[in-house]
């Protein structure tokens, strides 16, 4: 990792936490609409993933799907508003908070369906494979949706017609408010890359470091036409499951160990500086920044119009309303 | 040149014609091919579709354009979705349309409202190919009629051709269309033979097309029903009744005007369905002409469909299912000596 790389992944763990953090205080207004899920905690797995795609590449996401838009390259003005509900949303207010997507940065949606990302990621890596490009595919989901039958069609195809994509689930220890270890029968989802013949990699989600070699490794085979990886990240969200969620299924030992002692922004912040990647003067520059970045979001969104009534039956088929 | 081919014919030409001219044109699904990588085969396809529709196009657009799929129609149907959205223009095959129910999250939540929830900015061109109706001993599992719960879908186009002419045309247009089309094939009318243009020609999608005039009475029947209805015409013509069958081609966006004009002039509403009557096409076709033609109605509008019921095997019973055209010429007769009776 070179500096410079080092830069970009303390700003996006930050653009993420702040953006998020934003959210949820404006959410308590009431001047946010609907269901948001947020991404504070597991910063590193989306920063350490995307720090090895170009925009040519696809990434599917999921309900929490926020940190992996901030990571691909989603404008953060235009997020803001379409989870606003404004018409200068990346969206046009259309889709929300469970729908951000842009295609024109590869990003190919957040999803409101739990496993409804992996067919889709199979379809982008299907496209790079008859096109004969080196696009990759990263398949974003939750522990929740190891268990859907798209995982294990969708893994399955992938393995079987070596496609470029690389699978990376985020096991933040609950699906809504059940416990993982309730829910899924393998010790580790990482045990069930076997079963797929492909490669499986465990990672501490908590440290970017760890998810950035465990992905470059994953979009190089990738890449070079080696096929699929599964990358399991082990992290813990710092919020509920959604706004509102009472989060009464977390202990309150972990509540203390894992946004606390184990923050991924902090143990990337030390790490970075002691290896020389970053400065104290450099840390702070890029605090004040992104500060000011979401700030500027979090007014655009404000000062933006509601979409027209007319807008309404827009976009359902491509050649008529 | 026009020549006779079979309806199955028909769609292998319109594939093979629009792979030929855009090599974004894909096919994917069970067994389009088949027998990928067996050794003795040296990647000849092996079946070409169950029904052996697309044969051919394996062996000559080789096994990276047509591509054989596990039995996984979650994994496939999605993964069509998003090839289109990334840059290609593929045609899915789903076996039977009764295997919709290990997909439909893809199609209903993902492909359909992709471009209306991505603020106008994704183009979804995928054509889902897919084969249904009774009258093969196919059996409950392999021989519904579920347009109708594809045409309720916002953002999906549904096309179901009744002859080959229309079958070849209508697919062209599918094919070429930027949003997702279900093509709805009638798997008894395969081998059904009909006046076919060599090379390319389209019709467009959501024009409806008359296939008999008359001034008495007007019925509206989709798929393979047009020829059910085409016979019972015939049949009420010997008997003075002169009826006009209108094949609407496609069931979204339906044509409604064709329809409305026909009723202004005949009075009279017939809808043949062979789908399951609750919350149908014919149900909804008649809600619309009860809704925008009830001046011009002279009698009840009725529905010829399948009874609410699963299709049955026994070869008996399932003829009782599909509608025949003797259920037709008896509601046309009510119908017409009913507006006698009036008059």
């Amino acid at each position: 990792m070179n500096k410079e790389k080092a830069y970009w992944i303390y700003t996006k763990m930050h653009e993420i936490r702040k953006f998020e953090d934003q959210v949820h205080k404006i959410f308590l207004t009431g001047a946010i609409p609907g269901f948001v899920h947020l991404y504070a905690g597991e910063e590193a797995i989306a920063v350490g993933v995307c720090a090895h795609l170009n925009e040519k590449d696809y990434i599917t996401s999921t309900h929490r799907g926020h940190g992996h838009c901030i990571a691909k390259g989603c404008d953060l003005n235009g997020m803001m508003a379409e989870i606003f509900g404004k018409e200068t949303g990346l969206c046009k207010g259309k889709g929300g908070s469970m729908h951000i997507a842009d295609l024109d940065v590869g990003m190919l949606g957040a999803n409101g369906i739990v496993g409804g990302g992996f067919p889709l990621a199979v379809g982008a890596g299907l496209t790079a494979y008859v096109e004969g490009t080196n696009g990759v595919t990263v398949c974003f989901s939750g522990d929740g949706a190891n268990n859907h039958g798209t995982f294990h069609e969708g893994i399955n195809i992938a393995a079987a017609l070596n496609l470029p994509v690389v699978f990376v689930v985020e096991n933040n220890g609950f699906g809504e408010a059940t416990p993982f270890e309730y829910a899924t029968s393998a010790k580790s989802i990482v045990d069930r890359a076997q079963a797929y013949n492909i490669p499986g990699v465990k990672v501490d989600g908590k440290d970017v470091v760890a998810v950035y070699e465990a992905a470059q490794k994953a979009v190089e085979r990738a890449r070079n036409g080696e096929g699929p990886t599964l990358i399991e990240a082990v992290t813990y969200r710092n919020y509920g499951h959604f706004e509102g969620d009472s989060q009464t299924y977390k202990s309150e030992t972990d509540k203390q160990k894992w946004p606390v002692e184990e923050d991924c922004i902090d143990r990337f912040r030390e790490f970075a500086l002691e290896n020389g990647l970053l400065t104290q003067e450099k840390a702070e520059a890029i605090e004040t920044s992104v500060e000011a970045a979401v700030q500027e979001a979090v007014e655009f969104a404000e000062n933006s119009s509601q979409p027209s009534a007319e807008t309404l039956t827009e976009d359902v088929y491509a050649d008529y309303q | 040149m026009t020549r006779k081919i079979t309806f199955s014919q028909a769609v292998n030409e319109a594939i093979d014609i629009l792979m030929e001219r855009d090599k974004k044109v894909i096919l994917i699904g069970e067994d389009v091919a088949g027998g990928a990588t067996v050794d003795h085969l040296q990647d000849e396809e092996a079946w070409g579709g169950v029904f052996g529709v697309t044969k051919g196009l394996g062996n000559k657009y080789g096994r990276k354009r047509v591509i054989d799929m596990p039995i996984a129609e979650a994994g496939y149907m999605g993964a069509a979705v998003a090839a289109a959205v990334t840059g290609l223009r593929p045609i899915s095959e789903l076996m039977f349309n009764d295997f919709i129910g290990s997909c439909l999250d893809e199609v209903l939540n993902q492909g359909a409202k992709m471009r209306y929830m991505f603020g106008g900015k994704a183009k979804v061109p995928l054509t889902i190919r897919t084969n249904h109706g009774a009258g093969a001993s196919a059996a409950a599992q392999h021989s519904q009629s579920l347009y109708g719960m594809f045409t309720a879908i916002p953002g999906l186009k549904v096309v179901v051709p009744s002859t080959p002419y229309d079958a070849k045309g209508l697919l062209i247009s599918a094919i070429e269309d930027d949003d997702i089309v279900v093509f709805f094939e009638d798997k008894t009318l395969y081998s059904m033979k009909g006046d076919v243009p060599e090379g390319y020609y389209k019709i467009p999608l959501g024009k409806a097309d008359v296939k008999r005039k008359g001034e008495d009475l007007t019925i509206v029947a989709i798929g393979k029903m047009v020829h059910t209805a085409l016979k019972a015409a015939e049949e009420l013509a010997s008997k003075g009744i002169q009826t006009e069958v209108i094949d609407p081609r496609s069931l979204s966006p339906l044509d409604e005007e064709p329809i409305l004009q026909s009723v202004e002039k005949t009075g009279r509403l017939i809808i043949v369905d062979e789908a399951n009557p609750r919350c149908s096409v014919a149900a909804d076709i008649s809600a619309l002409v009860a809704d925008k033609g009830f001046d011009s109605l002279d009698a009840p509008i009725k529905m010829i469909t399948a009874p609410h019921s699963p299709v049955p095997f026994a070869a008996n019973l399932e003829k009782l299912y599909i509608p025949s055209s003797d259920q037709v010429i008896k509601a046309a007769l009510e119908l017409v000596n009913n507006l006698t009776l009036m008059r």
